[in-house]
């Protein structure tokens, strides 16, 4: 019987839907319009049904009752109203599944009305001004008021504001005044990141989006990873601004600023500019930066080979301790270290955890220690006046490039760390058109482009660059004999949680880059090479659980762990929308960008390996690269 | 504290004096389920919680899901203004109401009852226990009931938090699972998928007490209690400017004026039906009868003498269902603020044209945009003021 298809009418069409379809779904199905607030396409039940399937770890009855309810939309804003044949009062098509035939109306003038009382309340406790905010023209709300013609004060609004701004300091900015306690932060940050930061305090008129006992998001525990700036529908929540700094260090004359831009943004800053979802501009990106007045473009695919050149070789140097020295505090699965997010996630949530993590610096933070060293000597700069900039897709990175202890060099490897947003909006104040620009490179010597790099992006990346490389040092065969093209299918693609396996036949000698830290390979002949990945962090909340339990994934040598849904090209920095369709043309993008490369190996980077040849001497994971490369941990309440 | 000693004036005799809960429980023990809910369907009986569901067939709904697990809810979460009647029947009837839950539990096929207490009424905490382990001990609750080898049920009892719209009870659902108290989405209905997400049955502390007395008396005698639209008695809570305020049985049908007589009002200025979210009635509709299509009621007459400033009640009002929104959905959280606001001003500054206007659109979008029963009902006090009192604005012509 539920398998038959229900035909429901909605302004006159017919269309054919599954039973349970929201009149939402069904609506959009015939391309009918309904105008939602509370929902978001990445928070509807299919979409979260996705992000936690085929996870290993099942969890217990009640676990799923909780997230069952979690899951169902608060259908809160009450924008989605519609008309049904036959009921009484008017209906939230995000929360109205159909399971017998119905006749739906979602236009009439009860229900613009209605639409518009609903907006016009919204606004009676909105302090602010559109022009003065950071989402002035990307404004769910203020789109809708536009729409629905909201043009007089039937019910006031405020003449001060109603809530203090966030205190300074905070990387997650909240301004509540313009907050429409929708709660798709509180969702987001309980479903996809298992963080509950936020949450609904209060009743009545004293309800409102709080943390515990009203800290600022600085002093919670929060990752910073900014899936609820990316999911609010105003402007309660945005980043701290950086641009003002960055151009007053671009004017001064004093200082030499450098950035670095990371893969993700790449693949979405177009999305700013009215391209398509998955249209890269890496190069276009270049000349943009120029323009504006950066003097050096670098490309942080240099330090994320890098970083699996480090990387991969503490992963082969911890499996010699377990396999051969049989020394138990190899730490093994070692997890991956580069998604700032993940890393505060770990040390609030899984501080006993901390030794599995990879010492080894992300990206961002190695490009920084390299450029005020090495860069610096090998140009003559006086690295006290460069100012080192990155373009991230990454609220949590700015959090990352602030932590004390990334100054190895005697300066801080990151001054400025900016989001794909942040930048978009430094080009529109410099009046740049950023599609129409001619394309040009990066900056030596940091400027080959390189395919293990640009798939950092997406979640599945590092694992598939560092098996590239592993794989190809240990066995000394081409990892094409392996994998067609050099493409690791297996650990691609968007499920929560994923594992791969690729059990090493003959073995190679080893490279003279690395033979400080093994003397042979002999003792991976045979061995079944496991790996696991999980994006988004609840995610790496079942992965926990699973490895606490015993379960497979504890049975793993190396996971991926990246904070944010469907990894950096979904990050908290990148242009808003975001949801399941845009994640996927991005990660299109980068996938496709990857193939064209020539060099898509870490190892077979030329500027790797010439500063290995150059600076880091004694190859990675050794004393130069520890002080530079390297980093630590702390456990967090 | 001695519950009787907060006990309460009662007008009349009521028919739960006159019934013994083991022989409803023995009755049903003895009968196959569908036979029970048939009983109760043939009744007439509703719910007294105030939205007036018909009892036999919420219970024909989740006898009718499949599953084992299924949860039988009393809703003891008096908060409507007004109301004291649930208190009164938790103190003196306490196993009418368990007898009640078990019967409910044998006829939709569940064994686990929970009572949910309004935290105000904690200090009935005590007594319901032991009344509780007096049932256990009589074996009206535990396992087998009355040698029943296919009826076990028992009982917990779970504390409120404070809250009015917990007395919702898909909120209410909500609080027992331990998150804060708002309406849930109502597809699925709670008999479909209700606590922990089982199918439950929630029915208010009335609605069950008069459980066993039908199982005791047969459904004919409970219909012939009231009209044949409205089948059955009801208890009602009166308060306010009267001179014998308290609980009274009526059946249904019985007219305002007749009440008003009894508890000594008949020179009421307005009597307030149903609660908060219920109606204010003038002198001239006193004629209008206690009937689920007529004056539909939650239980509460809250009568106003002549020297009441009418605005002023429903200013009251208002700033309840400012206080009790759950705070969820749009409508009833921001409508309740403004429509407090402009019932300040309008008794200030007295009624212009379009801010009448304004009332009446915003009324109406909180009637027909709210999530839950809250917010649809909540304007609905101030627009039978606003109706029928509009004279005692200032400026008023």
């Amino acid at each position: 019987m539920d398998s038959e298809l229900i035909t429901v009418t909605i302004d006159g069409k017919e269309v054919k839907v599954i039973p349970g379809t929201t009149v939402l779904e069904a609506a959009r199905t015939a391309g009918i319009h309904i105008p939602t607030l509370c929902h978001h396409d990445d928070l509807c039940s299919e979409a979260l049904y996705q992000q936690t399937a085929s996870t290993p770890h099942q969890g217990e009855h009640s676990h799923q009752h909780e997230e069952s309810a979690m899951l169902s939309t608060p259908s809160s804003c009450r924008i989605c109203l519609v008309e049904v044949e036959g009921l009484p009062r008017l209906h939230a098509s995000c929360a109205l599944p159909i399971h017998n035939a119905m006749t739906v109306r979602t236009t009439s003038t009860a229900i613009r009305h209605a639409r518009r009382d609903i907006l016009e309340l919204m606004m009676s406790e909105h302090y602010g001004d559109c022009f003065a905010c950071a989402r002035n023209g990307t404004c769910e709300l203020q789109k809708l008021c536009a729409d629905y013609g909201v043009t007089s004060e039937r019910f006031g609004r405020p003449h001060e504001p109603l809530f203090e701004k966030s205190a300074p300091g905070n990387i997650i900015v909240r301004d509540q005044n313009k907050c429409i306690l929708c709660r798709r932060c509180v969702r987001m940050c309980a479903l996809y990141q298992g963080v509950y930061a936020l949450t609904t305090e209060g009743r009545g008129d004293h309800s409102r989006i709080a943390t515990f006992m009203g800290k600022e998001m600085k002093d919670a525990a929060c990752i910073n990873c900014g899936q609820c700036i990316n999911r609010c529908p105003t402007g309660a929540l945005t980043e701290r601004d950086d641009t003002e700094s960055v151009w007053h260090a671009i004017e001064d004359p004093d200082k030499m600023v450098v950035i670095q831009t990371a893969p993700a943004p790449r693949a979405a800053i177009g999305e700013m500019f009215g391209c398509e979802p998955g249209t890269p501009l890496t190069f276009q990106m270049n000349t943009a930066l120029r323009r504006v007045g950066f003097d050096k473009v670098f490309d942080t695919n240099f330090s994320a080979d890098l970083t699996i050149m480090e990387e991969g070789s503490e992963l082969i140097s911890r499996l010699y301790k377990a396999l051969v020295l049989k020394d138990n505090t190899a730490a093994l699965p070692q997890f991956t270290s580069c998604s700032p997010g993940w890393i505060k996630f770990i040390e609030h949530f899984y501080p006993q955890y901390l030794p599995n993590l990879s010492s080894a610096k992300s990206p961002q933070q190695m490009m920084g220690a390299v450029l005020k060293t090495y860069f610096a000597e090998k140009n003559g700069w006086d690295p006290s006046k460069i100012v080192s900039v990155s373009l991230m897709p990454c609220t949590a990175k700015k959090f990352e490039s602030a932590r004390p202890e990334m100054d190895a060099s005697g300066y801080r490897d990151v001054d400025y760390a900016l989001t794909t947003r942040e930048l978009g909006r430094m080009f529109k104040q410099a009046g740049i058109e950023l599609p129409k620009l001619d394309k040009s490179p990066f900056d030596d010597p940091f400027g080959t482009p390189t395919g293990s790099g640009v798939i950092f992006g997406a979640t599945g990346g590092v694992m598939e660059a560092a098996l590239r490389t592993v794989l190809e040092i240990v066995t000394g065969e081409k990892i094409e004999s392996l994998f067609d093209h050099a493409d690791i299918k297996p650990v691609r693609g968007f499920d929560g949680v994923r594992m791969a396996e690729v059990t090493i036949g003959k073995v190679g000698p080893v490279p003279e880059i690395l033979s400080h830290l093994v003397p042979d390979f002999e003792w991976l002949k045979g061995v079944t090479v496991r790996v696991g990945l999980a994006h988004g962090t609840v995610n790496a909340i079942r992965v926990m659980k699973d490895i606490e339990e015993g379960g497979p994934l504890s049975k793993c040598h190396f996971i991926e762990f990246m904070a944010c849904p469907g990894g950096c090209l979904g990050g908290g920095g990148q242009p808003i929308p975001t949801d399941r369709e845009i994640r996927a043309a991005r990660a299109k993008a980068i996938y496709s960008e990857d193939a064209t490369y020539v060099v898509r190996k870490s190892h077979e980077n030329e500027d790797v390996l010439r500063i290995y040849r150059e600076f880091f001497k004694e190859g990675p994971c050794s004393h130069k690269s520890h002080e530079l490369l390297h980093t630590h941990y702390k456990e967090r309440v | 504290m001695d519950p009787k000693a907060v006990h309460g004036f009662v007008g009349n005799k009521l028919s739960f004096s006159e019934v013994t809960p083991r022989d409803g429980i023995r009755m049903a023990a003895e009968m196959a389920a569908e036979d029970v809910v048939a009983i109760i369907g043939a009744s007439g009986l509703r719910g007294r919680g105030g939205a007036g569901f018909p009892t036999g067939k919420k219970w024909e709904f989740a006898r009718s899901q499949e599953g084992s697990s299924k949860y039988i809810i009393c809703n003891a979460d008096e908060g409507e203004p007004g109301t004291f009647k649930d208190r009164l029947i938790l103190t003196d009837f306490p196993e009418l109401v368990f007898a009640g839950m078990a019967i409910a539990g044998r006829a939709v096929g569940a064994e686990f009852g929970i009572l949910y207490l309004r935290a105000e009424y904690g200090w009935l905490r005590e007594h319901l226990d032991a009344a509780l382990e007096r049932c256990r001990a009589a074996n009206t609750l535990g396992n087998n009931i009355l040698g029943a080898s296919d009826f076990s049920f028992d009982i917990s009892i779970r504390m409120g938090s404070g809250a009015y719209v917990c007395g919702e009870e898909t909120a209410l659902l909500e609080s027992l699972e331990g998150r804060r108290g708002d309406a849930r989405n109502r597809i699925p209905f709670p008999v479909q998928a209700g606590y922990l997400g089982k199918p439950t049955v929630v029915n208010n502390v009335e609605t069950l007490a008069w459980v066993p007395c039908i199982m005791v008396k047969g459904p004919s005698w409970f219909a012939a209690m009231g009209t044949r639209k409205a089948p059955g008695a009801w208890l009602f809570c009166v308060s306010g400017d009267c001179k014998r305020p308290g609980i009274y049985e009526y059946p249904f049908g019985t007219s305002l004026r007749q009440i008003l007589s009894d508890v000594g009002a008949e020179n009421a200025k307005a009597v307030q039906v149903g609660g908060a979210s219920g109606t204010c009635v003038p002198p001239a509709q006193f004629d209008r009868t206690m009937t689920p299509g007529d004056l539909a009621t939650g239980g509460s007459i809250i009568v106003f003498g002549a020297g009441q400033d009418m605005f002023a009640v429903a200013e009251n009002f208002q700033h309840f269902f400012c206080d009790e929104s759950c705070g969820q959905c749009i409508p009833c959280r921001l409508g309740n603020q403004r429509m407090l606001e402009a019932i300040g001003k309008m008794r200030k500054d007295g009624l212009t044209v379009d801010g009448e206007r304004n009332v009446r659109q915003l009324a109406q979008t909180m009637t027909v945009a709210s999530k839950c029963g809250l917010g649809q009902m909540s304007a609905r006090a101030f627009l039978s003021i606003l109706n029928n009192f509009s004279g005692e604005l200032p400026g008023h012509v």
